[in-house]
């Protein structure tokens, strides 16, 4: 078994306040047949008092909700192992099951240590294991990475477990009155920790690439206003707040430089923000709405919506050292509708809005073909939103007149909606990888 | 009918006037929304009463009560557009005119010009169109002689809904421009 000392992952979000009661809720709506079988015991807690910390439960939980595997149900598993000595593998390949998670956490407190090792089950033989030393107060974070570990052995791709997501709430709390919310919850929903309230709209969260801020759109000086926000201090900055809209803030990879839609020349254009000298420096020159600015990962080029065509169409331009060269050139031509573009993390695939006949739902390009995927099939899906590792796609929807979101795996196969329990929440924006 | 017929024909003598600067200038027949009607009819009075204030004056009535007369063009404080539009009906723009003979009158008087959108497509898009709604009702009211200083365009896009529904009618009530006087 490896030992590692120094665990790897700064678990940021903990040094915020105390985690509020978890509000999100996710149930999985759709599954992928011929998803893996995989079984993840119970983990032991020898000499440990009280109720067995729910680890496993959190590792099948995520496992379950890539759509890439299928937990067996606690009731089927043939045995409870915590460690690999005797395992009857027969047994469990009679179970169906192809891999399986084991494991305990020992002492207590702020002393505890998780280990688990992974089984393939067919051949017998141990994949990997690990002993994790931590709190009882970081043990989800610790789940999260199990997850992300027995992920990528088993797929070959990063697993994006430990990674966060913020969204707006919206409360109705009088009959004019509404409170807004910009919070941030682990990429399961739980430990949701509010990071802004206000009376007026919130919009347009999003994170900074090394998952250290957030840009947002504030009405609370009761005009659009874009702040930038330290998620772990709370420190915030008004960065933008000229004549007209200040919107849509989009980070350049480079953390330094701020996307904006801007309408102070007279009309709504892009322009990129040097965050430190302030300089603007303007993009688009059209007479149309030009907005929804999103970076390549590589920051060469830009995508954008734009309704110079007539209907609004995302558009890409080049840059150069963050200035734009050339003419924006149309990407998209299937749908009467294209909006809220953003790109995967390895730059291949844009992800937005694709709406025909007043029907919106998520669709995906894969830019070296051009091709579309259509991923949803409701009316109101809104703000996709990849996962770092771009195994998953988060949006915004409408369920029951509420608005919720909802996760969909990128070849559309698995679904699953995160509820809360009152009012709607909406723009949902999936961190980055923690850096290190 | 007759009164009908004599405030279109104002109102369509309006639009030509302003036809450079609406676009197309084109009306929706049969898509008036009902508000619109009640207005109309009300235009239809109005527009004999706007008929009668086109050389008149607010003069000499403080400006609350011109305010709050319901029997004005100028009670008409919300504007509503097409799906994905920032068009103008004629009677549109002819209580528009009255707003900004209105202005006129009373340049300590500000005016703010509040756009919004329903809530179908990008919340973004939204955003920018509930300005491009606010800005042409800021066009017209430029071209009647309202300085810009007199003047505020704010959009909230589709995040301040008056109507909380999900279908047509709540849609309809949500594409608008409020118009929201202040500075008396």
């Amino acid at each position: 078994m490896k030992k590692i000392s120094n665990w790897f992952l700064i678990p940021m979000l903990l040094l915020l306040a105390t985690a509020a009661e978890a509000r999100l809720t996710i149930e999985i709506t759709q599954g992928i047949e011929g998803a893996m079988p995989i079984a993840v015991v119970p983990f032991g807690t020898p000499g440990a008092e009280g109720a067995p910390p729910g680890v496993a439960a959190i590792v099948a939980a995520d496992l379950a909700r890539s759509g890439r595997f299928a937990p067996l149900a606690a009731e089927k598993l043939p045995a409870q192992p915590h460690d690999g000595k005797g395992i009857d593998f027969a047994a469990w390949r009679a179970a169906g099951v192809e891999n399986m998670v084991v494991g305990q956490v020992q002492g207590s407190g702020d002393k505890l240590l998780v280990q688990f090792q992974l089984f393939d089950v067919l051949r017998g033989v141990q994949l990997t294991g690990y002993s994790i030393p931590t709190t009882a107060e970081r043990l989800r974070r610790v789940a999260h990475q199990i997850s992300d570990i027995v992920y990528e052995k088993l797929t070959g791709q990063r697993g994006a477990f430990n990674t966060h997501v913020a969204y707006v709430t919206v409360e109705q709390t009088g009959a004019q009155e509404r409170q807004f919310r910009l919070a941030v919850a682990d990429a399961d929903g739980f430990g949701e920790q509010v990071i802004l309230s206000s009376k007026q709209p919130l919009m347009s969260p999003a994170w900074s690439a090394d998952g250290r801020r957030l840009a947002y759109v504030s009405f609370e000086e009761g005009r659009s206003v874009v702040y930038v926000q330290e998620v772990v201090s709370g420190k915030r900055e008004a960065v933008a707040s000229f004549k007209g809209l200040n919107s849509a803030p989009g980070w350049a990879p480079d953390g330094r430089r701020l996307a904006l839609t801007l309408s102070r020349d007279g009309n709504p254009e892009i322009y990129i923000l040097d965050l430190q000298s302030r300089a603007l420096t303007r993009v688009t020159h059209s007479h149309a709405i030009d907005t929804e600015p999103a970076f390549a990962p590589d920051g060469k080029s830009m995508v954008f919506t734009s309704d110079r065509g007539g209907r609004p169409q995302i558009y890409r331009v080049a840059l150069d050292n963050y200035r734009p060269q050339g003419r924006p050139k149309r990407l998209t031509f299937e749908g009467d509708y294209n909006a809220r573009a953003s790109f995967s993390a390895d730059g291949s695939q844009l992800v937005m809005v694709n709406g025909e006949n007043n029907r919106f739902r998520i669709a995906v390009m894969e830019l070296s073909r051009g091709t579309v995927r259509v991923l949803t099939d409701s009316r109101f899906d809104e703000s996709p939103s990849f996962a770092p590792n771009g195994s998953m796609i988060i949006f915004a929807t409408e369920r029951n007149s509420r608005g919720v979101l909802e996760a969909v795996s990128v070849d559309g196969r698995a679904h699953q909606r995160l509820g809360t329990s009152q009012g709607d929440v909406r723009e949902p924006a999936w961190s980055p990888f923690i850096s290190q | 009918m007759k009164r009908i017929y004599a405030g279109l024909s104002i109102a369509a003598a309006l639009m030509l006037m302003l036809q450079g600067c609406t676009g197309t200038g084109e009306t929706r027949p049969g898509d008036v929304p009902v508000e619109d009607r009640s207005v109309g009819a009300d235009g239809a009075d109005g527009a004999q009463a706007g008929g009668a204030m086109m050389g008149g004056s607010f003069a000499g009535r403080p400006i609350t009560e011109v305010l709050s007369d319901p029997d004005t063009p100028l009670s008409r404080r919300v504007f509503y557009f097409d799906l994905n539009s920032s068009e103008l009906s004629p009677e549109d723009l002819q209580a528009l005119s009255t707003h900004a003979r209105f202005m006129a009158e009373f340049p300590t008087v500000t005016l703010v010009l509040e756009g919004h959108a329903d809530e179908r497509g990008s919340r973004e898009y939204n955003l920018a169109l509930g300005e491009r709604r606010a800005k042409a009702i800021e066009r017209i009211l430029s071209v009647e002689g309202v300085p810009a200083e007199q003047l505020q365009v704010i959009s909230f896009g589709e995040e301040r809904p008056v109507a909380l529904g999900h279908d047509e009618e709540a849609w309809r009530l949500n594409r608008r421009v409020e118009l929201l006087y202040s500075g008396y």
